[in-house]
């Protein structure tokens, strides 16, 4: 299989992944991924469970470190530097590139301090400022609405579909530049994730959104590219216009049509 | 093919595609009747002919609303979607094939009902000549899409300059007789209508080949010329 970098052409490159290599132990879960993710486009990364996809995003702010055992070997470059390699504080990295899980996990506390907390970790702001920007990412998040008359009640008490926007409001109120999107509709009911589609499409404005997801519609409907992963290589990676009408290789075609067996 | 995980979308996708060729199969036959109609001045052959006229356009509707119920449930991609989108221009094509056949007929209910048949001698047969090609090139078409062939496709395309070459020589002909006769010019005139619908049959088996080859390679090769589609295709 062709390990050259596959790239998307036109917009600048936010992030560049160059030879990386994960291991789960022994276990080899990324084998030489090589590729270029545009900046502020959506791109969605497609594949059955196990290949690797929610790996690949979890590279991308280090989240495999919390656990032993899980080693990435490459590049990865943010803006052209490093992050697999870098000195700066795991923290900080993990503040330019935001995430959000499959299921919600709003704080145990306030709407209010669902976003303040993570926002005080980074930065000071006055109590003004603060409610300037909890009401400007709940409004981000297409949530403000619903809870501006609520703040203080406790992030759990929400329906799932609002706790998913409240994490994604907790992701983009400490500013990133980009936004890992691990599943976040799977455990959402359509109105929530249209809801959720609609506001990733915002997003890309300002954020470059990178999106894991099964369901291979969402995939069309809501990103510029999409990237299909099999057993830990990237088999193709393009615009989802030519991913979903007209794949260069069989084996994306086959898993977009419902061959894969 | 392959087969989806899903046999369901399998039936209906192959359901779907038997019923195309089904219409398509009727169509063709339709417009051989309407040729026979025409070459045996039979108005019973042009009667039946309009009456199959309706089961056409049936089928063509049947066929639109099934397109729809696979599009809805199944939000068909690649190969498959472009399938379904060759399969709405196809049949749009064939109705228009069931149309000319129709027109025939009606042509030769006129003929018959002025009289012309019995004191004129007309070139029928050239007509007909021109029609044998064109249905060939329809049946070839039709192979093509149920095989999936582009090598057939290609030379249903290429051979649609043979039966334009044909139509051209066939109104060279029906001037020379008007000019010759002026007591022809009225039933000239309907058989220049009739080999102008024949032209237009073997169009649309040209665009039936050309799907094909959209439905395998996912390029869309309508308004180039036969050299570029023969290098898209290989």
């Amino acid at each position: 299989m062709d390990t050259k970098v596959q790239t998307p052409q036109e917009a600048r490159v936010k992030l560049a992944v160059k030879n990386l290599n994960f291991y789960y132990g022994k276990f080899h879960a990324l084998k030489n991924v090589n590729m270029e993710l545009p900046e502020n486009k959506v791109t969605a990364f497609i594949g059955p469970s196990g290949c690797g996809k929610s790996t690949l995003l979890r590279t991308f702010n280090r989240m495999f470190e919390l656990y032993p055992e899980q080693r990435a070997e490459g590049q990865i470059l943010l803006d052209g530097s490093d992050i697999l390699k870098t000195k700066e504080d795991v923290s900080l990295i993990r503040a330019r590139v935001g995430m959000v899980f499959q299921k919600p996990t709003p704080f145990p506390m306030s709407i209010y301090e669902n976003i303040a907390f993570g926002v005080r970790l980074f930065e000071n702001l006055s109590r003004t400022e603060m409610d300037e920007r909890v009401e400007w990412a709940l409004k981000k998040a297409a949530l403000w609405n619903e809870v501006k008359d609520k703040l203080n009640q406790s992030g759990s008490g929400l329906s799932g579909g609002q706790q998913q926007r409240l994490c994604i409001a907790r992701g983009i109120a400490i500013k990133p530049e980009v936004l890992l999107l691990d599943e976040p509709c799977s455990a959402l009911d359509p109105i929530s994730t249209g809801k959720i589609e609609e506001l990733i499409h915002e997003l890309k404005n300002d954020y470059t959104v990178l999106i894991v997801t099964h369901n291979m519609q969402q995939a069309a409907r809501c990103s510029d590219y999409t990237a299909y992963m099999y057993l830990g290589e990237l088999i193709e990676f393009g615009a989802t216009t030519d991913i979903f009408m007209k794949p260069k290789r069989t084996e994306t075609e086959d898993y977009i049509t419902g061959r894969f067996g | 093919m392959e087969k989806h995980l899903s046999s369901q979308f399998d039936n209906e996708l192959s359901g779907i595609s038997t019923r195309v060729l089904e219409m398509g199969g009727l169509v063709e036959s339709q417009v051989a009747q309407a040729i026979y109609a025409l070459t045996h001045f039979s108005g019973e052959t042009a009667s039946t002919v309009l009456i199959g006229e309706e089961r056409v356009n049936q089928m063509e509707m049947g066929i639109d609303a099934d397109l729809s119920t696979i599009i809805a449930r199944r939000q068909p991609t690649a190969r498959d979607l472009r399938l379904l989108i060759a399969i709405s221009k196809t049949i749009g094509n064939l109705e228009r094939v069931g149309d000319e056949a129709a027109r025939i007929a009606r042509t030769v209910q006129r003929l018959i009902n002025t009289g012309v048949s019995s004191r004129l001698r007309l070139p029928v047969g050239d007509v007909s000549f021109e029609a044998s090609l064109a249905t060939a090139s329809l049946r070839k078409a039709l192979d093509a899409f149920a095989r999936l062939d582009t090598q057939v496709a290609l030379e249903v395309i290429k051979s649609d300059n043979e039966i334009d070459a044909e139509f051209d020589g066939l109104m060279r002909k029906l001037i020379t007789y008007m000019m010759e006769d002026p007591r022809t010019i009225s039933a000239s005139i309907d058989l220049v209508f009739v080999a102008k619908a024949i032209e237009r049959v073997g169009d649309h088996a040209k665009n039936l080949a050309e799907q094909v080859i959209y439905i395998v390679k996912g390029t869309d090769v309508r308004h180039n010329s036969v050299d570029v589609v023969e290098s898209l295709v290989k």
